[in-house]
């Protein structure tokens, strides 16, 4: 699972009101290298919560993002570099995403999260 | 990528060792979901560069056909594990890097429109009702480009009314009605192979 799905993803147990984001653990992750694309990245910068990223990159050890972001930066390829690299080239394998408001944990196995609801819970 | 190179590779995918009936586990063929990615890529632009997930994506073939085509990112997910693990392998032999999540579509936890496109080839609803619209309704939720979908062909009237009334769709429109063949998989197949008309649609959000 990559961050950029990490980014998508809520809990949905039943009463839940606020799910999003998960909070990420991880004990194992690999790199594998992506082509770079600057519209793409363009495109997506205003569909992703800044926040769930950058707390994500930091789980997994990637500390070169800045902690808050604007379209402006968007202008430096620094920057689209570092954005590309935790979007899209960091793949969490072993883990659990964590819903903030129960506690909740939903499994990582073998990069498959496994978001599958009890049915008390649906 | 040609149309016949698509097709020729999707052809050599594996595909459910143990179908489970109750999931309407059916492989989309290659020749239908070539055919599907080929048309949202090249008559719409709703693939290259895109966020595409595949919902019900099986053993991946729809989401693979996508990566193929220059998806940038592509999501699969699949209620059963089983299946999910099938498509990690389809996708590793062809080095391609697609995301996978188990989760049942209709209790699925999402923020906003987070894809461009969906795929999707649904359970068309024989063995429990109402499964394949649940699915349409989550697609049309999640995408801001486009849902490309596969229903019979008897059942165009009920898809085009839902979506436009329900589900609030911009347009609902059949690009072709294609012919989906049903090998004997399960035991109350009597015939060897039957073929079943269903329509591609493309739906805007």
């Amino acid at each position: 699972m990559r961050l950029l799905t990490h980014n998508m993803l809520s809990s949905n147990v039943k009463g839940v009101v606020n799910g999003f984001p998960l909070r990420l653990e991880a004990s194992t992750w690999v790199e594998k290298e992506v082509d770079f694309n600057a519209d793409f990245l363009r495109s997506m910068f205003s569909k992703i919560d800044w926040p769930a990223l950058f707390g994500a990159a930091q789980t997994v050890g990637y500390v070169a993002l800045p902690e808050s972001a604007d379209a402006s930066m968007l202008e430096s390829e620094d920057f689209l570099k570092k954005f590309h690299h935790a979007l899209l080239e960091i793949h969490v394998e072993e883990g659990a995403l964590v819903c903030p408001e129960t506690g909740r944990r939903f499994p990582i196995n073998k990069g498959i999260p496994n978001m599958l609801l009890n049915e008390d819970e649906v | 990528m040609k149309l016949k190179q698509l097709e020729g590779l999707l052809g050599n995918l594996d595909q459910f060792s143990d179908p489970k009936v109750e999931l309407e586990q059916y492989p989309t063929g290659p020749h239908i979901a070539s055919r599907l990615l080929y048309m949202a890529e090249s008559m719409f632009g709703d693939v290259s560069g895109k966020v595409v997930a595949d919902f019900g994506c099986g053993c991946g073939t729809l989401g693979i056909a996508s990566s193929l085509l220059g998806a940038e990112h592509v999501i699969g997910f699949d209620i059963d594990s089983h299946s999910l693990e099938i498509a990690s392998i389809n996708a590793a032999e062809l080095e391609l890097d697609i995301d996978l999540i188990l989760c049942d579509i209709k209790s699925l936890g999402l923020k906003g429109k987070f894809a461009d496109t969906v795929v999707m080839n649904p359970p068309f609803g024989t063995r429990r009702k109402g499964v394949d619209m649940e699915f349409l309704s989550v697609a049309l939720k999640v995408a801001s480009r486009a849902v490309y979908s596969l229903h019979k062909t008897t059942t165009r009237e009920h898809v085009r009314r839902a979506a436009l009334r329900d589900y609030n769709a911009k347009s609902a429109e059949v690009l072709c009605e294609l012919r989906f063949d049903v090998p004997q998989l399960y035991k109350f197949h009597k015939k060897k192979e039957v073929d079943i008309a269903v329509d591609l649609w493309r739906f805007v959000p």
